[in-house]
């Protein structure tokens, strides 16, 4: 223990109110949260079906993914999952991030990459599924 | 106290004396009960998945790609060490998927107390529900991993 621990002393003449203000969101806060937690829900069995199709897709070949995705149910569901997934994977992150990064420089940019790095791989995995999903055929 | 933050560590006692309250938590005092450990794995796991996204990302693109592209990706997760991936990757998410759903019940406020309802804050010998549900998600998530391994390598040919 140091001895400033021991005799804390207030040099600011600054009300509790007034300290905590612009360290939390007072109105909107509660969106990711809830949007973590819809994830959440949805990714359970979004999952569960993932894991089965990843053992069932297991040495296939390209023709076979094909097949796999010009099934109506695995496309829709694997867009769900795409879509869930990378947003679930930013709210996670960016708690991560802002818990242990405190250099403030540092915590932004890695927000923003994480957040690009998440969107840039959903939209890469959703068009892909599309590509061999709505397959015509060819190469 | 020469920092905003610091003013809400800064607390009165009731003897009128300014004390500055410990923060939390501090790991090299406390032991590790399951809850603990499981909450870090969670962080864990879940930065873990990430990279697993990414894997999948890889996978996705390559299979509409080009015939090349997705046969290289499919040798690398053949080889042992996509094997062992894939297997780690399982472990992971069914770990997060489990642990996540006992999160979600305490979001909607079930999972605290005890078991006996006439000791709810377990000063007694009552078994506390967090601790019943921690190692409820480690029985499960070691018993789905096995199967999920064994179902896996049996499909493997």
């Amino acid at each position: 223990m140091t001895k400033q621990s021991n005799n804390p002393q207030v040099d600011i003449l600054r009300s509790q109110l007034k300290r905590v203000r612009g360290l939390g969101s007072s109105h909107s806060g509660s969106q990711a949260w809830w949007a973590e937690r819809l994830t959440s829900i949805a990714l359970v069995p979004l999952t569960l079906w993932f894991i089965a199709s990843v053992i069932g897709l297991e040495g296939a070949t390209r023709a076979d993914m094909v097949a796999w995705l010009h099934a109506p149910v695995p496309l829709v569901l694997i867009l769900c999952l795409i879509v869930t997934t990378f947003w679930h994977m930013e709210l996670g992150l960016r708690v991560v991030i802002d818990d242990y990064v405190h250099n403030n420089a540092i915590r932004i940019a890695m927000l923003l990459f994480q957040r690009g790095l998440c969107i840039i791989a959903g939209l890469f995995c959703v068009i892909a599924v599309l590509r061999l999903g709505l397959w015509e055929g060819g190469s | 106290m020469n920092h905003d933050r610091d003013g809400l560590m800064v607390a009165r006692r009731s003897d009128g004396r300014l004390v500055r309250r410990p923060l939390s938590p501090h790991l090299q005092v406390y032991r590790w009960p399951v809850s603990m450990v499981l909450s870090i794995s969670h962080r864990i796991t879940g930065a873990a998945l990430s990279v697993g996204a990414l894997l999948m990302t890889w996978w996705l693109v390559a299979a509409a790609a080009s015939e090349s592209a997705f046969a290289t990706v499919q040798e690398f997760l053949g080889s042992s060490f996509g094997v062992l991936l894939l297997m780690g990757w399982a472990a992971a998410l069914v770990l997060h998927v489990f642990q996540g759903i006992r999160h979600l019940a305490w979001d909607a406020g079930w999972g605290f107390g005890t078991l006996a309802p006439q000791d709810p804050v377990g000063s007694g010998t009552a078994k506390r529900i967090y601790g019943v549900t921690g190692w409820g998600v480690i029985g499960i998530t070691a018993a789905a991993t096995l199967i999920v391994w064994i179902a896996g390598l049996a499909a493997w040919e």
